[in-house]
C-alpha cells in the first residue's frame, strides 16, 4: 500500500516537474530535466543510448544518497517484471523509477536548510567528470582466476589417452569454466571414433553413459558435441570435434553407444551432418521430403511471409 | 496347415492409447509383432530454431510447452543452464519455492502416468482417483504461478511471483492427504492379480541394454543402477533434503511401476521437508541485469524430470539470444529402445510396454 501512495506522489511530482521545467512531456526531455541537477549525467544522457542512460540514472542515484537505495530495489521490482513485457516499458519504468529517485532527493533538498542546500549544491559540481561508462568486458577476468578444481583430472583424463592412443589424437583440451568446469576434450575428426571407443572402455575412463550428442553451427565449421558420463567413477567428459561445413561427415559413434543412434538422426535432420557408419540414417523430426536443413544458420525457408 | 502372412499395421499418429500425435508401423504375423518402427516428428515445433531469436526470458514459456505434463522442471533446466553461466546466485526462498514446484510437479507428472497406465490397460478407475488428486497439484501451482499446465514460473534468478499468503499451510496439509492416497492406489492395483500378470516380465531389459540405450529415470532404475541426477550432481538445495533413490533390479514393467510410485512418497518427503525449512520472508529474485548477456562460450546441464535425465545445451556469443540451444529431452533417448523390447511380443502388450516407457510427445519431438 505505501508503495501505492509513493507512485501517487510521485506522479504529482512529475507534474510538478514538468510543469516548471517548461518543456514538452517526452521520456528524453524528462530525462533531461532530471538530469539538470547534475552536469555529468546530463552529457552522458545525450550521447548514449536510453538503456545506458536509465543503468547510469539508477547508479548514480545508489551515489547520492542512502535514501534512494531502497528506491533502487524497489525500482529492480518493476523493471524485472517488465522483462517478459513487451519493449515500451522497459523504457518508460526506469525512467519513472529514476525521476521517483531524482524528485524524492529534491524533496529532501527542499526540506534542508539554505546551509545545507549551498553545501550541497556546492558539492554537485566539484564532483570529477566520470569517463562514459563502459559495459565490463568480461572477456578480461580469465586472466586472473584460480587454476580450476578440476584441472587435476582433466590433467589425468589427457594423460590417460596420450599414453595409449598417443599424442596427435587431441586438437586441444581444456576446462570449460562455464559448464562447471567440465573438462573438454577436442579430438581430430579422423581419430574421433578411436578415441571414442577408447573412452568408454578404459577402466580407469570408463565413460559408459552418453549424456548428448548434437551438432552446433558455427560460420566456418560446424561442430559435433558429446557429452559422457561414468556411472562407476562419477565423472563427465566433454567430446567436441570440428566438421567441416561444405561437406559435413564425420563417424557415428551408435556402434558404441546404441543410444546414439536417433541423436545422430536428429543432428543430421537439423543441420545436415552425415555420420557414417549409422544404421539408419533419416530424416525423423521433418518429413522424409523436405529440403534442406533448418537449423543451419544460412537456412531459407519456403515460405518467407509466415 | 494355416497359411499365416505378415501383415503391415500402422498404430496411426491418431491413437487413444499412444501418448500422443506418435506412429508406429508394425510388422505382425497373426498377434506376434515382428517389427516396429516408430515416426515421429508430427509434434516438432522447431523450438530450438525459434529460440536462436528470443532473449532467454522469453524462452521459457517455449520449455513448458515441451514436457507439458512437468512444465516446472522444464523450465528450472533452461534457468539452470543461464544462472551456471552467468554464476549467479538465487536467493534462498526462490530455491525452495522452486524445489517446492518442482517436487510437487514430479508428483502431478507421476499421477498422469498412474492414471493413463492402467488405463491402457483396461483398468478405469485408478485414472479417476489420480487425476482428483493431481486437481489439488495443480490447484496449488495455479495459485502460485497462474497456470495449470504451463506455468512460466521460473525466471533466471529465481521465479516470478512469491507464494501468496496461506500457500505454504496448503502444501503442509496435502502432503498426509497424498500419503493416504497413495495408500489406497497401492490398494486398488498393487495386489491385483490381473495387473500382476500383464506387468510383470513385459517390456524387460537388462541394465547393459539401458546404459547402452542412454535410458535415464525410472526406466534405468528399474534394472538396479542408482543413477539420479539429484544426488550425483546435486543441483538447487537437493543436497540439504534426505530422500531415497529407488531402484529395483528385475528391469520389466513391473519394476518401473514400483520405482514410480516409491518415487511420489520420496517428492512427499521432500515437499514435507521443504515446508519445514521454508525461510520466513526474502527476495524472490536475484540481482540479474534486466537483459541477460551470458559470457562467450557454451554450457551443458542436466538435471532430474519425472521422465529422465533433462539436458539443456547454450552456446553462447555474448548477445543476449543464444547462438545455439539444445534440450537433451529425456523421452527421445528413452523411446529408442522401443523396437527392441517389442519383438516377438504379443499385440495386447505393445500398449502397456509403451505406457510403461512414459514418453509425452511435446517432448520427444521438441
Amino acid at each position: 500500500m505505501s508503495n501505492e501512495e509513493k507512485d501517487l506522489e510521485d506522479l504529482q511530482k512529475k507534474k510538478d516537474l514538468e510543469a516548471q521545467s517548461d518543456q514538452p512531456s517526452s521520456q528524453t526531455s524528462e530525462l533531461k530535466s532530471d538530469a539538470s541537477t547534475e552536469p555529468d549525467a546530463r552529457n552522458e544522457a545525450n550521447q548514449n543510448p536510453p538503456t545506458d542512460t536509465n543503468k547510469e540514472m539508477q547508479d548514480q542515484s545508489t551515489n547520492d544518497s542512502p535514501t534512494s537505495k531502497t528506491e533502487q530495489e524497489g525500482a529492480t521490482e518493476p523493471s524485472h517484471t517488465s522483462t517478459t513485457k513487451s519493449s515500451k516499458k522497459p523504457n518508460e519504468e526506469p525512467t519513472s523509477a529514476s525521476s521517483k529517485d531524482e524528485t524524492n532527493t529534491e524533496k529532501t533538498t527542499a526540506k534542508k536548510s539554505d546551509a545545507q542546500i549551498d553545501a550541497q549544491s556546492d558539492e554537485k559540481p566539484e564532483r570529477p567528470k566520470r569517463p562514459p561508462r563502459k559495459r565490463k568486458k568480461k572477456d578480461e577476468e580469465p586472466k586472473e582466476e584460480a587454476p580450476s578444481p578440476k584441472q587435476p583430472q582433466l590433467e589425468s583424463f589427457v594423460q590417460v589417452i596420450e599414453e595409449h592412443l598417443g599424442k596427435n589424437v587431441l586438437a586441444e583440451n581444456y576446462i570449460n569454466r562455464l559448464s562447471k568446469h567440465i573438462p573438454t576434450i577436442v579430438a581430430k575428426p579422423e581419430h574421433y571414433f578411436q578415441l571414442a571407443k577408447f573412452l568408454k572402455e578404459h577402466e580407469e575412463l570408463a565413460f559408459t553413459y552418453l549424456s548428448d550428442i548434437h551438432g552446433v553451427d558455427y560460420e566456418t565449421h560446424m561442430e559435433v558435441y558429446v557429452h559422457l558420463y561414468s556411472l562407476t567413477k562419477n565423472h563427465s567428459i566433454a567430446l567436441k570435434v570440428k566438421v567441416d561445413r561444405d561437406n559435413p561427415t564425420i563417424d557415428s559413434l551408435t556402434p558404441i553407444w546404441e543410444g546414439a543412434n536417433w541423436p545422430e538422426s536428429e543432428t543430421y535432420d537439423l543441420l545436415g551432418i552425415q555420420f557414417t557408419g549409422h544404421p539408419d540414417l533419416k530424416r525423423i523430426l521433418l518429413g522424409e521430403d523436405w529440403k534442406g536443413h533448418p537449423l543451419r544458420k544460412d537456412y531459407e525457408p519456403y515460405d518467407v511471409e509466415v | 496347415m494355416i497359411r499365416t502372412e505378415e501383415m503391415l499395421l500402422n498404430v496411426g499418429p491418431q491413437h487413444p492409447s499412444t501418448h500422443g500425435v506418435f506412429r508406429l508401423i508394425l510388422k505382425i504375423d497373426g498377434e506376434i509383432i515382428k517389427e516396429a518402427t516408430p515416426v515421429i516428428g508430427y509434434l516438432h515445433r522447431g523450438t530450438e530454431k525459434i529460440a536462436e531469436d528470443l532473449q532467454y526470458t522469453q524462452i521459457i514459456p517455449y520449455t513448458d510447452r515441451m514436457d507439458y505434463l512437468s512444465a516446472m522442471t522444464n523450465n528450472y533446466v533452461l534457468c539452470h543452464a543461464v544462472e551456471t553461466m552467468i554464476e549467479l546466485e538465487v536467493p534462498e526462498r526462490a530455491e525452495y519455492l522452486r524445489v517446492l514446484a518442482m517436487e510437487l510437479g514430479r508428483i502431478a507428472s507421476h499421477l498422469v502416468w498412474y492414471g493413463t497406465y492402467l488405463l491402457d490397460i483396461g483398468a478405469t478407475s485408478p485414472f479417476l482417483y489420480a487425476f482428483r488428486d493431481r486437481e489439488h497439484i495443480i490447484n496449488l501451482l495455479n495459485e502460485l504461478s497462474g497456470g495449470r499446465l504451463t506455468f512460466n514460473y521460473m525466471r533466471i534468478g529465481g521465479v516470478k511471483w512469491d507464494a501468496p499468503e496461506g500457500w505454504i499451510e496448503k502444501v503442509k496439509n496435502f502432503v498426509p492427504y497424498m500419503r493416504e492416497q497413495i495408500e489406497g492406489y497401492h490398494e486398488l492395483v498393487t495386489g491385483n492379480e490381473i495387473f500382476k500378470e500383464r506387468a510383470k516380465g513385459i517390456g524387460t531389459y537388462t541394465k547393459e541394454d539401458a546404459i547402452a540405450h542412454s535410458l535415464s529415470g525410472a526406466n534405468l532404475r528399474c534394472t538396479g543402477v542408482n543413477y539420479d541426477i539429484r544426488k550425483v550432481e546435486p543441483y538447487s538445495i537437493y543436497d540439504r533434503f534426505d530422500f531415497q533413490v529407488v531402484t529395483r533390479e528385475e528391469g520389466d514393467a513391473w519394476a518401473r511401476y514400483e520405482c514410480r510410485m516409491q518415487e511420489m512418497e520420496e517428492s512427499l518427503k521432500i515437499v514435507e521437508q521443504a515446508v519445514e525449512q521454508f525461510p520466513e520472508s526474502g527476495p524472490v529474485l536475484g540481482k540479474v541485469p534486466r537483459i541477460i548477456r551470458p559470457p562467450k562460450g557454451e554450457a551443458y546441464v542436466r538435471i532430474e524430470s519425472p521422465r529422465g535425465e533433462i539436458g539443456c545445451y547454450i552456446a553462447s556469443d555474448g548477445k543476449k539470444e543464444p547462438y545455439r540451444l539444445k534440450f537433451r529431452r529425456p523421452s527421445f533417448y528413452n523411446l529408442q529402445i522401443l523396437p527392441k523390447l517389442l519383438k516377438g511380443e504379443n499385440m495386447a502388450n505393445l500398449v502397456a510396454i509403451l505406457g510403461g516407457v512414459d514418453i509425452v510427445l511435446g517432448e520427444v519431438d521438441g
